[in-house]
């Protein structure tokens, strides 16, 4: 069921990008509320709006602002002055920004705002991630830590040593993931680590957890992204008749039975009553945007993944059917998801060159398709980009995926 | 001092020795099962709906994958920080009958050098912590020495 982007009535199911802006990537020791603002303002000035235009604020909420679930939006719309918006916040773990950007999307398809704002920040604590505090022996993140110990990048680890035990891929296929990606890093003013890392001091660092090294694993960062996001027609009036477009959001949950071990689950569900669908979740995620866009992997410029380890990197390859199962390794050998390649991934220096925060990345990710479909991602331009993609999925089962294009 | 033996949490496994399984429970109506246990609903959205049974599950398994943590999980994993971090090694266990992945850790001592998917494990119990007057129980997965 393919969306027509534009019915031939004048309708249509596209929004349009006005703006995106971005605090960098780093440790910078302040509030996610600094950063979101800067974000936000970014985005205004990038859009040619003041805030004052804005309908809508849609705030992605991060858990580590003093307050469970931290009502975002309405917080960002306070630093930016009350002006009476319209006001959503949405949590959905790493896929936070995608709700953010499908609920944006949906208010302006509606036709309940004109101009809707989305932003998402982070200010992340040092090392693992971990679940809120006491004694919750009813919450999946807190008993897996409790029993198990098992910290983010143990669950990385497992899917690493499943794919070089089922698909034959190596460490060294892993670094040269860190290692495209950190070459990109270095040409992005945004990203945290901007330095050219090889194959050598991906081997040399200190093992995580096993097959994977420091090198392979993305670290956690502060920063903020964010998005003004319109009607075509809004876009025409505002002298922008030719904008980037999101033309498809992706917020799937699972199929029963998932039978991929994901975050934070201790164990899959069981296939004995249902037989699986033949696509896993991850795969799920990018073909209902491809439905929906009604485009295929074979017309996309670039994509944008969540490398929350180097080897998740390549588990995309073959999620979003750049490649067939198990050629993700042979595809980056090939070089065609690097710059210049037939694919380039994550041109913005991904995860690796960013770290993690959490409910900006999302929304990041859609910035850096902005930009390349804009042709004005610099250094790092995607030659001739039409359209991208980005992938990432959300502790306890939420999808996200966007597709942009111009 | 003699400290009382409890599990990490309730009603996840049951029995001692030979007769020790992790335990979940099994939908009446469709078959599916659950672990950790549902008690109120089955999750099958194509079932109209069961009595949940316990059901304890295989012992036996197959490696699905396996890792392990180097470096000191935080709270509410229970470490001593006095003492030198020991690294253990988490196991990804494909059970046939139930059709489902289990994750535990391995009996303490085997490394991730010991093992290899496809090779086959069995459930023991296990000590996860003390603490005051508490030994805290779990379970863990052990190499049968079958391998794939």
């Amino acid at each position: 069921m393919a969306l027509a982007a534009d019915g031939g009535d004048g309708m249509t199911d596209d929004v349009a990008v006005l703006g995106a802006g971005m605090h960098p990537w780093g440790k910078w020791g302040r509030s996610f509320v600094e950063y979101g603002t800067v974000a936000a303002r970014a985005a205004l000035a990038d859009a040619g709006l003041d805030w004052r235009d804005v309908d809508s604020i849609v705030g992605a909420d991060t858990v580590r602002g003093g307050y469970p679930g931290y009502v975002a939006g309405a917080t960002f719309a306070k630093a930016l002055g009350w002006q009476g918006a319209r006001v959503t916040s949405v949590y959905a773990a790493c896929a936070s920004g995608a709700q953010a950007v499908g609920t944006a999307r949906a208010q302006i398809l509606a036709g309940l705002a004109d101009v809707v704002l989305v932003v998402g920040a982070d200010a992340a604590p040092k090392g693992f991630f971990r679940p809120a505090g006491g004694d919750r022996q009813d919450d999946p993140d807190w008993l897996r830590f409790r029993v198990l110990g098992a910290t983010n990048p143990t669950y990385f680890g497992l899917y690493a040593r499943r794919r070089m035990a089922v698909h034959g891929d190596s460490l060294e296929d892993f670094a040269q993931v860190k290692v495209k990606n950190a070459a990109a890093g270095a040409l992005n003013p945004n990203a945290r680590y901007r330095k050219v890392v090889t194959a050598e001091d991906v081997a040399a660092s200190a093992v995580v957890a096993d097959p994977l090294r420091l090198l392979d694993i993305c670290a956690t960062s502060d920063g903020a992204a964010a998005l003004v996001l319109c009607g075509m027609d809004f876009a025409r009036r505002h002298g922008v008749p030719d904008p980037v477009r999101i033309r498809a959001v992706s917020t799937v949950t699972p199929t029963y039975p998932n039978t991929v071990l994901d975050l934070p689950d201790i164990a899959t569900d069981s296939a004995v009553a249902v037989e699986p669908a033949g696509v896993g979740f991850r795969a799920s995620i990018a073909r209902a945007a491809y439905e929906e866009a009604g485009i295929g992997p074979d017309e996309l410029s670039l994509a944008e993944v969540y490398d929350l380890s180097t080897a998740l990197e390549l588990q995309w390859y073959e999620d979003l059917g750049l490649c067939g199962e198990g050629e993700a390794a042979k595809l980056l050998r090939e070089g065609a998801t690097a710059p210049g390649g037939r694919i380039p991934v994550n041109s913005s220096g991904g995860l690796a060159s960013f770290g993690e925060a959490v409910p900006a990345q999302a929304i990041a990710q859609v910035c850096e398709l902005t930009w390349q479909l804009r042709g004005t991602a610099g250094d790092r331009q995607v030659a001739g980009a039409r359209a991208g993609i980005t992938a990432n999925q959300g502790l306890f089962g939420h999808g996200s995926s966007v597709i942009a294009v111009r | 001092m003699s400290r009382t033996r409890t599990p990490v949490v309730a009603d996840w496994f049951t029995g001692e020795g030979e007769d020790f399984r992790l335990l979940g429970t099994r939908c009446s109506a469709c078959a599916s099962v659950f672990f950790p246990c549902e008690d109120s609903f089955c999750r099958n959205p194509g079932c109209a709906g069961g009595e949940l049974v316990a059901a304890p599950l295989s012992r036996r398994g197959r490696v699905w994958s396996y890792t392990d943590s180097r470096y000191r999980p935080p709270a509410p994993y229970v470490s001593d920080p006095e003492l030198p971090w020991q690294p253990y090694t988490l196991i990804a266990v494909e059970l046939a009958a139930e059709r489902l992945v289990v994750l535990g850790q391995a009996v303490p001592g085997t490394s991730v050098d010991d093992l290899e998917v496809g090779m086959e494990v069995e459930v023991v119990p296990g000590v996860l912590d003390e603490d005051g007057d508490t030994t805290w129980t779990t379970w863990h997965w052990r190499p049968t020495g079958v391998t794939a």
